[in-house]
């Protein structure tokens, strides 16, 4: 028996992985990778939670979390498209047409 | 667990909506594309459904019970905050009707995409449970990113929807984290199971200190609060303007309903924790977003700063906490969709042929050819001001009571002082108008949606502020008591 904290643990780690690769890095598909580990941290949270409360919501949040976070992530690469079919770019920093 | 009539007929408005809207994608198929107004008039006509069927249920026994095992409220809070976003959807869709043609951006799923959203806020209205919390706010998230990048070749557009939808999907994460901490300290997501296990004061402290800086995160990202705030005046100025109406007003109301429920209702017992972090967001939010709005030349860039510092004012009765400062809460939404739906109105009024309206400038000299419509400009900038009688300086007033009334003089001042700072870069446009000499013909675009739009927002901002007794009653009955 794995105790929860462990699970937990490497949740907040890849968590905190998810969050450098958005605030650091520049390309935007990597920075939707990172989103994705963000959420499947949370992910992994909840069902060691459900785990361990013996409680099923944790598990059914978490297929909530899947399905929106791909509805998410297609939203996100469809607006990409449209973005570099005007102006190739993929780095953040490019991003500044408009200032103040 | 088995559903009965009971929660079908509680949510017949959100059914309404979202029905109407996947219908509307079928119906869009058979009208030809020079008449896609129709499905904007179609989408205004099912959301008018929506409103009767809500005033229907406040008359029925289903009123201020949850349903959906305690998922989903029907009470009067959310329905004073889905009547905000009725108003808001439908004023925008009217605001719309010129404004897809002139950008030649008119297709059907435009409207529909704004009836997803809204289905989306009646939900976050309602939530009563964190998981239909995310849901609600993702429903209402994604077609507004898809709506601000609808001008596809326009590369501000793309930009504005890019960097709003990689900021949501960041904020949306970093609040699943905090609901996942708060699902493992208290072993449930309802608000009242949250509450019940805080106030026995057995949860870790430290986890729960974790727990509630996401959240207060998460959400501040939504209300586009200093200092989650950055992807706010990119996307309001690359987003088709109707759409900049619409998310000013609509998402910020729907996410005040959710704070305000979350954090009265569900972390109640947590007061003192995140009290002081919405005290500080609050006071970051009026400070950076009144003082940026002063240096703006883009007049949707300056609403976007005007919007964030809105969102402290509201804040600031949350921050209070007390049954007064959520009414004041209430009615300040109410109020703020009003006014900046106005103004609005007035900048996509002056978007036609070559002229875009959205530099300050180009209101240079408005008064002296179009009396009427300076007027009614001035009239809402000062309400945004907080000058009375309009119904923004009664809107403040509340809000500042309420933080008087708990002892928060010193919020309270600073405030007002920040609406010294606000009231420079609103009247700078009035004076513009007025003391200027036009620099060239002014050419406006006429469309019975925009007069309409003004007539009501006029007309709302005025009443509200002469007579603002009845709205305050309204929202003092439906306000939630912790």
């Amino acid at each position: 028996m794995i105790p929860v904290a462990w699970p937990i643990a490497l949740g907040a780690i890849l968590f905190m992985i998810g969050v450098a690769g958005v605030l650091l890095r520049k390309n935007i598909i990597v920075m939707l990778m990172s989103i994705e580990l963000m959420l499947n941290s949370v992910n992994l949270n909840l069902v060691a939670f459900s785990y361990h409360l013996g409680d099923l919501r944790g598990q059914i949040f978490a297929i909530f979390t899947i399905t929106v976070a791909a509805a998410e992530v297609s939203v996100a690469l469809g607006i990409l498209i449209a973005l570099v079919r005007n102006r190739r770019v993929f780095n953040a920093d490019k991003m500044d047409t408009m200032r103040g | 667990m088995i559903f009965g009539i009971k929660d079908v007929i509680a949510v017949l408005p959100e059914i309404t909506v979202a029905g109407a809207a996947s219908c509307l994608l079928l119906v869009d198929f058979l009208i030809p594309r020079e008449r896609k107004s129709a499905v904007g008039v179609l989408a205004i006509i099912f959301v008018i459904f929506a409103a009767i069927f809500s005033i229907f249920l406040m008359g029925t026994d289903v009123m201020g019970t949850t349903v959906f095992a305690g998922m989903f409220a029907v009470d009067g809070f959310s329905t004073f905050f889905k009547y905000v976003v009725y108003a808001a959807a439908v004023l925008s869709i009217m605001l719309s009707f010129h404004y897809v043609k002139e950008e030649g951006i008119n297709a059907g799923e435009y409207y529909i995409l704004m009836l997803f959203s809204l289905s989306g806020m009646m939900v976050m209205a309602s939530a009563k449970d964190l998981l239909t919390v995310y849901v609600g706010l993702e429903l209402m998230s994604l077609p507004v990113y898809v709506l601000v990048g609808f001008m596809q070749g326009d590369v501000r557009s793309n930009e504005g929807a890019m960097k709003y939808v990689i900021l949501g999907a960041f904020s949306s994460a970093i609040l699943l984290y905090g609901i996942s901490l708060i699902y493992g300290l208290t072993g449930s997501t309802g608000l009242h199971a949250v509450a019940a296990v805080l106030s026995s004061g057995s949860v870790n402290q430290g986890a729960l200190n974790v727990a509630v800086i996401m959240m207060v995160a998460g959400f501040a990202f939504k209300i586009a609060g200093v200092p989650f705030h950055m992807w706010a005046p990119d996307a309001y100025e690359g987003a088709p303007t109707p759409i900049t109406a619409f998310m000013s007003v609509g998402p910020k109301a729907a996410a005040f309903a959710v704070i305000l429920r979350v954090f009265m209702e569900g972390l109640g017992p947590a007061y003192g924790k995140w009290q002081i972090m919405l005290a500080a967001v609050a006071v970051a939010s009026l400070a950076y977003g009144n003082l940026t709005a002063i240096a703006q030349r883009n007049i949707k860039r300056m609403l976007a700063y005007s919007s964030i510092g809105h969102a402290g004012y509201a804040l600031l009765g949350l921050v209070a906490g007390t049954s007064e400062g959520v009414s004041s809460v209430m009615y300040y939404m109410a109020v703020y969709a009003l006014m900046n739906l106005g103004v609005f109105a007035v900048i996509i009024m002056m978007r036609k042929g070559g002229q875009r309206g959205t530099e300050i400038d180009e209101y240079a000299g408005l008064a002296k050819s179009h009396k009427g419509l300076a007027l009614v400009m001035l009239i809402f900038l000062f309400a945004l001001a907080g000058v009375p009688p309009t119904a923004g300086f009664v809107a403040k007033f509340y809000v500042f009571m309420a933080l008087i009334h708990k002892g928060m003089v010193g919020l309270a001042l600073f405030a007002v002082l920040m609406s010294a700072v606000a009231a420079y870069f609103y009247i700078r446009i009035v004076m513009l108008m007025y003391m200027r000499e036009p620099v060239k013909e002014f050419e406006l675009a006429h469309s019975r949606g925009i007069y309409y739009v003004l007539a009501i927002a006029t007309a709302g901002t005025v009443i509200l502020g002469v007579y603002p007794g009845f709205l305050i009653e309204l929202a003092q009955k439906a306000s939630l008591f912790p």
